[in-house]
């Protein structure tokens, strides 16, 4: 009896498990057929094929390697040379933090249930920061060089629409879960909305808003210099002109490179430090 | 004593945090007035070119029909937007304007604003509330019957053109031409251009009505005249949204088979052994640090522009952010599932897959989710630069300068793209996971 009831268990979980596992099989071979038929077609849909591509591929940093290497002592000086650039190129993107994370404090304290001044705007604005989050970086900026003209200008405004809408989604989340007892306490003595806000949730969430605050200005710095390469300022710009100058020329290339890449490796070591500081305070 | 003591430290917090309540907003203030002054936002007023923003902006919802007389042989043509894709079949032309094309024709811009196009090349324009403007062409130049000193603000002229603009319409005048602008609401040619058949019909009358062309059924022949549309291109663009999905589904779903191995490599309770550990961790640090703007110009040399690049360019990118988060999850996972099934007698391969995997794979499939949202949009950009998808239609349509109404469709159909992408990664990780977020 014992032994029967085992055995039909045994057999029932064995079946459960071939069927498990003809399914995660179809499912991964499925995947594996999308994945390879797809870069099959991306590879057809190509200037160069990736087979033939594939030994170049060091090509460009040979040449850009070859380019520097006899002018290492120009390094210097091209360092300072496109100093400058590099620094319109963080200003973009703290700027932009800066005005971006303004904007997503507000939208976030009207998109937040049981904080909304006018509940019933709650959806129209979580609505607007889907918009602004879907807005790519590269459309505003290019319409709005052909308003403004090229600068920093265009890739700032560009770049803080798109950190209003991101912000303002993790800002809201950051909300939903501050205490609600400091509110109550406020307007019971009479606060008005903007000082409820003002001294209820802002000293609760600040910690967290800054968190998420540096993490974005990191992804702005990359977003800037690659705005700067369609022409809207900064490293970018700088970086387009020294690569359109061609073979022999690409010392300034590697210098631009070097400037980049030293400005992201910093600035994600710094920020990443900053959050775990802030974490580790318990920020949250 | 005491008390006192706590008073002072007391007064002493509250003037550090009142310090530093007005310290923050002005360091920020200043800053952003620095950057007032960097960035020269004032220069920008000068520089900034209004009237584009209104072409721009009148662009985006309507369209212009154009009346132009070539002044060297007299041809009248009619045509929408003035590209030749949107020319008026012969013998046709709006309603709008009367008159012998060999004599004088009357081209009637609403409100009162009609432009005649005079035998001779001249030209007369009939302002409401101002008279006729005339113009004729004397050896090279123009002459007008308006005082040079004294223009009305809706005019420029100089030696060689003459340009009214108003709200209704506008009428440019110079040696090779003569051109009547006239405006009006909404995308004209958006479902079939004026050489279809079915342009005009509603989609009542092509489904249910007669049939228009006698040579094809309503149905085949319509939707054939619509997806080939020669303005508007729309199985191009159809194309090219398929071709940015692409790009973003294989970036990323390569990225995280790439970074999985590799991942556990770079996590310290799988790699006990700290160089190979501080290697990958490094190797990840660069690719982050490299700019995916880098890779898409090393990379774009090496294949050519177009989709394989732009879908590598993501993956490399993608690479370095995965393995970062993953070896961070695996960091984290409970040691005691492993050791479990290490006291069964499993193998390292088994350990691994029955006892850290099943752990993992909800956050990663998660982070993997999460990212394909924002691929959806680095793909729209990378396209623009390297060559490929809705970015680079998008990027061409502006570079153009003239088409704003086709950048204004494409725009809306990223942002469209984008938030679906968002949506359907959020649905999908809610049916794998059970959870939201």
């Amino acid at each position: 009896m014992t032994d029967m009831s085992t055995a039909s268990i045994q057999s029932n979980y064995m079946e459960m498990v071939r069927r498990k596992r003809l399914y995660g099989g179809a499912a991964l071979s499925l995947f594996a057929l999308v994945m390879v038929s797809g870069f099959m077609l991306a590879d057809s849909r190509n200037a160069g094929g990736f087979w033939q591509g594939i030994p170049n591929i060091f090509d460009f940093p040979r040449d850009v390697w070859k380019d520097t290497l006899p002018k290492l002592d120009q390094l210097p000086s091209h360092f300072a040379t496109y100093f400058p650039s590099l620094i319109e190129t963080i200003n973009i993107a703290a700027v932009s933090t800066l005005l971006g994370s303004m904007l997503a404090i507000l939208l976030s304290l009207f998109a937040t249930r049981g904080l909304a001044k006018y509940p019933a705007l709650i959806g129209p604005v979580r609505r607007i920061m889907d918009i602004l989050r879907a807005f790519p970086e590269i459309v505003i900026a290019l319409v709005l060089i052909f308003i403004l003209g090229g600068g920093p200008v265009p890739a700032m405004i560009a770049i803080a629409f798109h950190t209003a809408g991101s912000l303002g989604k993790l800002f809201s989340e950051v909300n939903e879960n501050a205490d609600l007892k400091p509110i109550e306490g406020l307007s019971s003595v009479g606060a008005t909305w903007t000082q409820r806000m003002w001294l209820g949730v802002i000293p609760q969430v600040a910690p967290n808003y800054f968190s998420y605050a540096i993490l974005r200005f990191e992804i702005n710095i990359r977003a800037s210099a690659i705005l700067g390469f369609v022409g809207a300022g900064g490293i970018g710009y700088e970086l387009k002109n020294a690569m359109s100058w061609g073979q022999g020329k690409y010392d300034d290339a590697a210098a631009i490179f070097i400037l980049l890449f030293a400005t992201i490796v910093v600035f994600d070591q710094l920020s990443s430090y900053v959050r775990d500081r802030l974490i580790s305070k318990g920020g949250h | 004593m005491a008390a006192a003591d706590y008073y002072q430290n007391a007064d002493r917090l509250f003037a550090r945090k009142r310090l530093f309540g007005f310290a923050v907003p002005a360091v920020i203030l200043a800053y952003l007035v620095y950057v007032f002054f960097a960035f020269d936002i004032l220069g920008l007023a000068e520089r900034a070119r209004m009237e584009n923003a209104r072409v721009l902006i009148s662009d985006m919802y309507s369209h212009k029909v154009l009346v132009t007389r070539d002044n060297r042989n007299g041809e009248i043509s009619y045509s929408v937007e003035g590209e030749r894709k949107g020319d008026y079949p012969e013998g046709q032309r709006p309603t709008w304007v009367l008159g012998e094309e060999t004599q004088t024709i009357s081209v009637d811009l609403d409100g009162g604003l009609v432009a005649h196009f005079l035998p001779g090349n001249e030209l007369r324009v009939d302002v409401p509330d101002f008279g006729p403007v005339e113009a004729r062409m004397d050896g090279r130049a123009v002459v007008t019957n308006l005082d040079p000193n004294n223009l009305p603000e809706w005019v420029s002229l100089s030696w060689s053109r003459l340009d009214v603009t108003l709200p209704d319409g506008r009428v440019t005048f110079t040696r090779n031409k003569t051109e009547a602008f006239n405006y009006f609401i909404g995308w004209e040619l958006f479902f079939f251009t004026l050489s279809s058949p079915y342009h005009g019909h509603g989609v009542f009358s092509i489904l249910f009505g007669e049939q228009i062309d006698p040579t094809r059924s309503n149905i085949a022949g319509a939707w054939n005249d619509f997806w080939g549309n020669p303005m508007w291109r729309h199985s191009e663009v159809a194309w090219a949204i398929f071709e940015t999905l692409l790009m973003a589904f294989l970036g990323t779903m390569g990225a995280a088979i790439i970074a999985l191995p590799l991942a556990f490599l770079a996590a310290k309770n799988f790699t006990p052994l700290g160089p190979i550990r501080f290697a990958v961790r490094r190797v990840f640090d660069f690719i982050r640090g490299v700019d995916s703007l880098i890779f898409t110009i090393i990379l774009s040399r090496a294949f050519g522009p177009g989709v394989l690049t732009g879908t590598l360019a993501i993956l490399i990118t993608d690479t370095g952010t995965f393995g970062k988060m993953f070896s961070e999850s695996l960091e984290n996972v409970d040691k005691k599932q492993i050791e479990g099934i290490e006291s069964t007698g499993a193998k390292t391969i088994q350990r691994y897959r029955f006892g850290v995997i099943p752990q993992v794979t909800p956050i990663f499939l998660s982070q993997i989710l999460f990212s394909l949202e924002s691929s959806t949009r680095s793909a729209t950009i990378i396209g623009a630069t390297t060559g490929g998808g809705i970015g680079l239609l998008l990027t061409q349509a502006i570079y153009t300068q003239k088409d704003w109404e086709e950048v204004t469709y494409y725009i809306i159909l990223v942002i469209l793209l984008v938030m679906l992408m968002d949506q359907f990664s959020g649905w999908l990780r809610h049916k794998l996971i059970g959870k939201k977020d």
